[in-house]
């Protein structure tokens, strides 16, 4: 792909590239940390190595966790996704975890992020539902890019999907009826994980993930996930 | 309201003709069926929005209908309530919860309603919370709370008293056989109020006192005190 000078693409193009570059990461690491603090300047400025470094930090222990901004405009998802759910969305449920996350750490160890997920069922409703709620969303805008620039998997996670769905046709249809109304009943995501090498389709209630001990669903390290709350979707879907 | 198979059809067609919606595709002989709004689609305007009510009624409940149907095709034909007890166990708490908990809603909001109760519901308000505006804020508490979707209820417990509890997707106390029946709830599932209020459900709850029909209420209250839950 030819060098875009335009910031919007640049934005986009640093998107997908994270997102497939995360699917390879996990595929080749087997964890994935989550994004930190980082402004876009930050982002944008530091090329595509300190890009995936910054969005996606290490597992150093954190201060208080920050509202990461959107890596796009808020319009950049349409027609699929509507302005106006990204500003809900990100600015007012999003930080709303963050906030209360911090809150139930004050005073505390705040662990990175990754490092609070695998207990969070455990340590009870503010870690689950806040912590979970915070990596749930960090995550979610990076594996979007604005509407046209997706782009398409890496060869190495399309072999994946191949041999783990049959094709890139049947795991979409897999996808969609485990994200269909009622498949996952009330509020929560539905997930592509890595789990054993092997690609998995599964799905959590509320603000659960995969990361987290004793979910419901398989355990893996999430790659893909849909937030199936109504809010993700009402003012344009109902 | 206990009605037949054949007679719920004819109801059914009747009502969808005065809602004027489009007809769903009719499985035969379908057990239950869309009861209409009460009021208007507007009636409850400004604090829950025409269009709110449209698709929660027409689109959300009729969903529950349609799956329950689809669960219980074959099966012999049974009360809506009777199938509270053991809905969790059967497998019909979703769309069987969510059948029976709309039917309650509906009748229990109204235009020109609010206010506060009278009688004896009002003295066991007064003898659980302290005071009206206490159970207000509870109930607000116990709404907002509800992490994901779900509901908060006023339910009657067996020795006639009354207390506030809460349930998550379309769940609801009758499920749990100690005894608790509902006598009035607050829908807190996102479809219920976000075209309005997006994040903000507390101006939701806020607004649901304005059109609670506390006469029905009270009714409601005297039958769960003898021990029965209401029936739809």
């Amino acid at each position: 792909m030819a060098p875009q000078l335009n910031r919007r693409r640049v934005r986009g193009t640093v998107a997908f590239v994270a997102a497939s570059a995360l699917a390879s990461q996990v595929l080749d690491l087997g964890f994935v940390s989550p994004p930190a603090a980082s402004s876009r300047r930050d982002v944008l400025g530091a090329g595509l190595a300190g890009a995936l470094g910054a969005a996606f930090g290490g597992n150093q222990a954190a201060e208080a966790y920050e509202l990461p901004p959107l890596p796009y405009a808020y319009d950049a998802l349409e027609p699929s996704i509507d302005k106006a759910t990204m500003e809900f969305h990100h600015d007012k449920h999003h930080n709303t975890y963050v906030t209360n996350i911090n809150k139930a750490l004050e005073g505390k160890d705040q662990p990175s992020l990754l490092d609070l997920q695998k207990t969070a069922i455990k340590n009870g409703p503010a870690f689950r539902n806040s912590g979970g709620g915070t990596y749930n969303h960090n995550f979610f805008w990076l594996e979007m890019a604005p509407t046209g620039t997706g782009g398409a998997p890496s060869d190495k996670l399309a072999a994946a999907i191949d041999e783990s769905f049959g094709s890139m046709g049947e795991f979409k249809a897999k996808f969609e009826a485990a994200s269909a109304p009622g498949a996952r009943f009330g509020s929560g995501w539905v997930w592509l994980v890595v789990a054993d090498g092997k690609l998995v389709i599964t799905s959590t209630p509320n603000q659960d993930n995969p990361l987290m001990e004793g979910v419901e669903g398989t355990e893996g390290i999430p790659i893909l996930g849909i937030d199936v709350w109504e809010h993700a979707y009402y003012l344009k879907y109902q | 309201l206990q009605t037949d198979r054949r007679q719920a059809l004819g109801l059914s067609l009747a009502a969808l003709a005065a809602v004027g919606s489009a007809s769903p595709a009719l499985a035969d002989d379908p057990m239950f069926t869309l009861p209409p709004l009460p009021y208007a689609y507007d009636a409850l305007e400004p604090h829950i929005d025409a269009a709110t009510m449209k698709f929660h009624h027409d689109f959300h409940h009729q969903a529950y209908i349609t799956n329950l149907n689809k669960a219980m095709a074959g099966k012999p034909a049974a009360s809506l309530v009777s199938l509270m007890p053991d809905a969790k166990k059967n497998k019909l708490n979703n769309a069987g919860g969510g059948h029976y908990n709309h039917c309650l809603f509906w009748t229990t909001m109204g235009p020109k309603a609010g206010g506060t109760p009278s009688g004896v519901l009002a003295e066991k308000i007064n003898d659980a919370f302290g005071s009206f505006d206490d159970f207000k804020s509870q109930f607000s508490t116990a709404a907002a709370g509800v992490f994901g979707s779900g509901w908060a209820w006023l339910v009657v417990t067996k020795d006639g008293s009354v207390k506030i509890t809460s349930t998550p997707n379309q769940d609801n106390p009758l499920m749990d056989s100690n005894g608790e029946i509902p006598i009035l709830g607050l829908d807190v599932w996102e479809h219920a109020y976000y075209l309005k209020y997006q994040n903000r459900r507390p101006e939701y709850i806020s607004a649901f006192f304005n059109v609670i029909n506390w006469d029905k209420v009270g009714e409601y209250y005297a039958q769960a005190a003898s021990g029965k839950p209401i029936e739809f």
